[in-house]
């Protein structure tokens, strides 16, 4: 195997006596579409927070490319290649959603910029309606963000995090919040919008059939560490892991 | 071209005018908005990433007393030289307090700042060297070889004040539409959006921290050649309570907004002053009132208003 874009070894993350993650060891290659499940504080977002920086590990080693980043701030880790969504969209809700891309293209588009320039100009508007129409957001490139469904704020949240061309995706819940019935179609524009970027993706997810529909493999959070680790259907029939992670996210009324 | 560039155009070509027509009281009143309109510029900056600083006379103070000093024991008697150095002064100072002061938001920052702008005040009022609480007259400066006096003089510092305001005004304008000044917004509304694109908030605050500073500075050293007279009241809290209120009666939304607030505000303080001369501080706090009621983005949202709905009448789209 060449080297993974993504590696962990012997991560632990403790708040006092709390043991948010432990022991976590996985490899994940170029190209891996990984779900990551579990129940509520199995570690999954605690790992994503660790991976991104925003968390630091108490111990163990995280590598990007082979590069340690595990001690690095997010911005130095989102400047080597990593993106990430959040499970509470993170956008400026003061700005359209036009807007939002503009500046996000102004402040991250990768390369040198005329930061002279004024940034309201058509080409950067064009620019970011490539990237809305993308996303499939574009009628709504108008409205200002904190007015937005939260499908769409979704969904524009991983547009602003794709911006810098990420070669890994870490999106943390992207249907969350979302009802039953238009998770698909949000997941369906997401996987569609990311498909020509050539981006590892990493997903946290409750629901088991998205899961099993858009993931190339699968991690089962439990207890702050992975339980299984492998194919979807192989995962996903784990006695482990129905017991553990699916056996408790699938009661009706939660997901 | 641009409608803010033309409002900036016209306000400086009504400086000039009034500079050679307008009567004496006026083209003082003029000079002083013009000066004072640096500073608030400063602080519409930092309004725009959400940052009140409640302690702007400190940079206020130390570009009148930085370019006061340069002029008074350097022999250094261009107005412009002495422009210069008050600004760098105060920039200066600014970069330094800016490592600091950008780790902090909301009322931290404001009272870190205010904290800084009271050490210098105490400093001033404790230093013989720089005339205590007295503090000193400036000697009259001269402008590129030119050397008018009295009423000439200040007719000259007039045009001069708006040329350096109104330059300054333009190029913060073209900075608040360049990506480095969007950020301002992004700052305000998430900080995390913003570092998890790759971007330090802390250097983009920074770098606005300094701007703000340097304008300052410019401001105090223009009011100190205006009024002949530099004393450690510039860094009272009081002054910096002065510069929160103009940047709140004008508005964030355009950088006209802090000439026309700072204008209005020497106006009524003006009035004030003659009518109600014991009470002038309690009309400027009704009509902080007022606005704050009725317009609470600022006076200059009567004209963004009333310009959108000529736009929205014209069919525009409402961008």
């Amino acid at each position: 195997m060449s080297v993974p874009i993504l590696s962990a070894r012997e991560v632990n993350k403790t708040f006092g006596a709390v043991v948010a993650a432990r022991d976590i060891n996985v490899d994940v290659a170029e190209g891996e579409v990984v779900g990551v499940i579990g129940a509520n504080g199995a570690g999954k977002t605690t790992f994503v927070n660790m991976v991104t920086g925003y968390l630091k590990p108490s111990a163990g080693r995280i590598q990007f490319e082979g590069a340690d980043i595990t001690a690095l701030p997010p911005r130095a880790i989102i400047r080597r290649g990593i993106g990430r969504s959040f499970q509470i969209p993170q956008v400026w809700g003061s700005m359209t959603v036009a807007e939002n891309v503009e500046v996000t293209l102004g402040i991250a588009a990768p390369g040198p910029l005329p930061f002279w320039r004024k940034l309201d100009r058509p080409e950067m508007r064009a620019r970011a309606d490539a990237v809305l129409a993308r996303f499939g957001i574009a009628e709504h490139a108008e409205v200002e963000a904190r007015l937005l469904s939260q499908g769409v704020r979704k969904l524009l949240d991983v547009a602003l995090a794709t911006v810098r061309q990420p070669r890994l995706l870490l999106l943390d819940e992207p249907t969350s919040g979302i009802s039953a019935d238009e998770k698909f179609g949000v997941m369906e524009t997401l996987m569609n919008a990311l498909k020509d970027q050539q981006v590892t993706v990493l997903f946290v997810e409750h629901d088991m059939q998205i899961v099993e529909r858009y993931a190339t493999r699968v991690l089962a959070f439990y207890d702050g560490t992975i339980i299984a680790d492998g194919a979807p259907s192989k995962v996903l029939a784990d006695a482990d892991v129905r017991r553990h992670v699916i056996g408790e996210t699938h009661r009706p009324g939660k997901h | 071209m641009d409608r803010t560039l033309l409002i900036l155009l016209a306000v400086l070509a009504a400086s000039l005018a009034g500079a050679l027509a307008m009567p004496a009281w006026a083209v003082s009143l003029a000079t002083m908005a013009l000066a004072k309109a640096l500073v608030v510029l400063g602080l519409v900056v930092l309004l725009r990433c959400g940052l009140v600083p409640f302690g702007q006379a400190l940079f206020f103070a130390l570009g009148a007393y930085g370019g006061g000093m340069a002029l008074r024991k350097l022999g250094i008697a261009d107005a412009l030289l002495g422009v210069a150095i008050g600004t760098a002064v105060a920039g200066t100072v600014a970069f330094l307090l800016g490592f600091l002061m950008a780790r902090y938001r909301e009322i931290f920052f404001a009272m870190l700042s205010v904290a800084f702008s009271m050490i210098f005040y105490g400093a001033l009022v404790k230093n013989e060297a720089l005339g205590s609480t007295d503090g000193f007259n400036l000697p009259t400066p001269t402008f590129l070889g030119y050397a008018p006096k009295g009423e000439e003089m200040r007719r000259t510092l007039l045009a001069y004040t708006a040329l350096v305001s109104v330059g300054l005004h333009a190029l913060v304008h073209a900075y608040l539409a360049s990506p480095l000044g969007r950020a301002a917004t992004a700052i305000r509304d998430n900080e995390i959006r913003v570092e998890y694109l790759g971007a330090s908030v802390q250097r983009l605050i920074h770098g606005k921290f300094v701007m703000a500073g340097a304008l300052a500075g410019a401001g105090g050293i223009l009011v100190g050649m205006a009024t002949g007279h530099i004393d450690p009241e510039m860094s009272y809290w009081t002054t910096s309570g002065e510069f929160v209120f103009i940047a709140i009666m004008g508005g964030a939304s355009s950088v006209v907004a802090a000439i026309a607030g700072s204008a209005v505000f020497e106006v009524v303080r003006t009035y004030a002053l003659q009518y109600a001369p014991q009470a002038w501080q309690g009309v400027i706090g009704a009509v902080l009132l007022l606005i704050i009621l009725f317009l609470p983005n600022g006076l200059w949202s009567l004209v963004e208003r009333r310009r959108k709905r000529a736009a929205g009448a014209a069919g525009e789209p409402g961008r």
